[in-house]
């Protein structure tokens, strides 16, 4: 199998897919003769023309509003936003047309959208957040978010293939940072969560780049420490969650995103109403503080969840 | 670049392309559209339609003829004040009456209220009440005709409010950039709920047409048949790859907002103006002096509108049961075709 960087297994997806079907097209800033601000499409204007590899004006609600539109005269759009920041120009495209059409009228809204999020680089407060929660809460959306190539690859092709608008969130930091094995041709990675490392005596749940922190942090500790990579956000693996918390009884929540409502506060609530009595100690949750992503290096590293951070949380929980 | 913004009046009088049968067909469907909307509020005051209740009583015009003009594998996404498009391409009356009433056979199914719906299998989109939203849909699928090299068009009504929101901004420079086979229809009802013209905009939007390289035309919107020709020129430019057109229909909404609204913000002699140029009552004086009997179409709406309300009062409210499905799809359900009564599709115009 080859070995390629997340990035690069985001074009792979694409390209394959594009490839066995012509329904498949890219919309977005940028994409086409630049081949994206991340060169995520780079080269696809050559080998696919710009009919399919279409340049939009610079208008997110126009890209997603005509994605659903082409969606539903049976095209399956992909939809590049160039940071996951700008989709709150397209809210309300995703949260009142896509989310809202299938349980209205029956007509099924096959859009993917892709958001290159998160932070770590210094992109500061307008290029860095993660809002996968603000979609959380709006019905009928699907939304993923790999942490491995093989994953990034198998998950967008999924997400092209499900009928329903899927948000492919797509962490920056992993793009030429992760490299994997990943098999060639076509295949389809399950909405569901993926145990990243078992253990016994803790488990640490979280998703996107926080994966490898967590993974880092939790390398050489005292105790056997459980990594569950959720890779859905919805649909939520609940029954995986459970299983891991019922197995070690202590967990420790990390997101990237701003604490308040993030996807670990609903981690939470799910195992505090479902597990608790499966429970050794207190939910413990490592998250970003309810601040803008700040510009300069150590402010920034003063809010993004650390390896630091994340080992001490679990060390003191261990010892709980 | 096509810039022909205008105030063109269309000829009142278009027999070149509608044959009588068709201007009675646009008749009976503003009179279904009409017939239904009062029954409806009837419905609604006597608390068997929840929510409140919008009809476009006096546009009946702004949909009929549109509509008309539109060929099967054509798409519509409609607003809640064109209820005669959906009875053009096909959606039986007692389901209209089931929606209203949040049956189970209503068109969402109970999911959604009043005349938020569209039947996929009619080739319609319903609105979502941030109406211009639906400006970029209709573009989409514009979008998605062409990328296939389709001889197809969309069509998509929105207000003169709509014209202040980004959508419709985006949806027209796309557009007109791509020159996408896609008729806007700017409903001008003089109000946006209590907002009249002058303080929506400083500009007549038709001439913004013009800002994004295609042609707006102002037509008379209490004529179907001047809203159907406008429609056939523009769906026309539209197949042959010339872009988009606007249309701004100039009518009155003749009641308030919605049944709540008593519409005391509107000068009574302005109401009474616009009654004087009801489309209905125009388009049953060019049928009487085509010798058509009018009173025999009202007559038949009647009937059928009778047969329909009871036959949806029989409909079962949706089972709580099954609220929480049907949020995901399963399998995919797309736009399928609708019906398209116009005489020129059947001689394969």
């Amino acid at each position: 199998m080859p070995t390629l960087t997340y990035l690069q297994a985001i074009s792979d997806a694409m390209r394959e897919e594009m490839r066995a079907d012509e329904r498949v097209f890219l919309m977005g800033e940028d994409i086409g003769v630049f081949g994206g601000a991340f060169k995520v499409t780079d080269g696809f204007i050559d080998e696919f023309g710009p009919k399919r590899v279409m340049d939009t004006p610079l208008a997110e609600s126009a890209i997603i509003g005509c994605a659903i539109g082409a969606s539903v005269e049976g095209m399956r759009p992909i939809a590049e936003m160039q940071f996951s920041d700008f989709v709150s120009c397209g809210f309300d495209q995703l949260v009142n047309v896509a989310g809202k059409t299938y349980y209205r009228m029956g007509l099924s809204v096959n859009i993917t959208v892709r958001l290159p999020s998160g932070g770590g680089f210094s992109g500061g407060p307008f290029h860095s957040q993660n809002p996968e929660a603000w979609f959380m809460h709006a019905p009928g959306l699907k939304i993923v978010a790999p942490s491995t190539a093989e994953d990034a690859k198998g998950l967008l092709i999924s997400a092209v293939r499900d009928p329903n608008p899927v948000l492919f969130m797509e962490h920056k930091h992993l793009y030429r940072r992760v490299k994997g094995e990943v098999p060639g041709g076509t295949y389809e990675t399950p909405f569901t969560a993926r145990i990243a490392r078992e253990g016994t005596d803790l488990t640490v749940i979280t998703y996107g780049a926080m994966v490898h922190t967590a993974l880092e942090a939790t390398a050489d500790l005292e105790g056997s420490v459980e990594v569950l990579d959720l890779r859905s956000l919805v649909p939520l693996d609940e029954e995986a969650i459970l299983r891991s918390v019922r197995k070690t009884s202590k967990v420790v929540i990390v997101d990237e995103a701003n604490q308040m409502c993030a996807a670990g506060a609903q981690v939470a609530a799910l195992i505090a109403e479902r597990a608790w009595e499966d429970l050794d100690g207190p939910v413990v949750r490592v998250a970003t503080p309810d601040v803008p992503i700040p510009f300069s290096p150590p402010l920034e590293q003063a809010v993004l969840p650390q390896v630091d951070d994340v080992r001490e949380a679990c060390r003191e929980l261990l010892e709980y | 670049m096509a810039t022909e913004t205008a105030r063109t009046d269309l000829p009142a009088d278009v027999t070149e392309h509608l044959t009588t049968d068709d201007r009675a067909g646009l008749l009976r469907a503003m009179l279904m559209m009409r017939g239904i909307e009062e029954r409806a509020m009837t419905l609604y005051r006597q608390g068997k339609v929840p929510g409140s209740f919008y009809d476009g009583y006096g546009q009946e015009a702004v949909s009929a003829g549109p509509a008309w003009a539109m060929a099967a594998e054509d798409r519509l996404c409609i607003l809640h004040r064109d209820l005669a498009a959906h009875i053009i391409r096909g959606v039986e009356p007692w389901r209209i009456f089931a929606q209203y009433m949040g049956r189970a056979d209503g068109i969402t199914r109970g999911r959604d209220g009043n005349v938020h719906f569209g039947d996929r299998t009619k080739g319609c989109v319903g609105m979502v009440s941030m109406l211009p939203d639906m400006m970029l849909v209709a573009t989409g699928m514009a979008m998605a005709f062409k990328l296939r090299g389709e001889k197809r068009c969309a069509i998509t009504w929105f207000g003169d409010g709509s014209t202040s929101r980004g959508d419709f901004h985006e949806a027209m420079n796309w557009a007109g950039v791509q020159k996408l086979p896609v008729i806007f229809v700017l409903e001008n009802n003089q109000y946006a709920y209590s907002t009249p013209l002058d303080q929506q905009f400083a500009v007549d939007p038709v001439e913004r047409a013009a800002a994004y390289g295609f042609p707006g035309v102002t037509v008379d919107g209490n004529d179907p048949e001047a809203m159907f020709e406008a429609t056939r020129i523009a769906r026309e430019r539209a197949i042959a790859g010339e872009g988009p057109t606007l249309i701004e229909a100039v009518t009155m909404r003749m009641h308030g907002h919605a049944a709540h609204d008593d519409m005391k913000y509107v000068p009574t002699e302005k109401v009474e103006e616009w009654r004087a140029k009801d489309p209905i009552d125009r388009q049953v004086k060019r049928l009487e002096a085509l010798g058509v009997d009018t009173q025999a179409i009202r007559e038949s709406v009647k009937a059928e509108i009778d047969e329909a309300v009871e036959r949806a009062l029989q409909s079962p409210m949706p089972d709580p049961e099954t609220v929480t499905d049907g949020v995901f799809a399963d399998e995919p359900a797309l736009l399928e075709d609708g019906n398209a009564p116009w005489s020129g599709f059947q001689k394969g115009a």
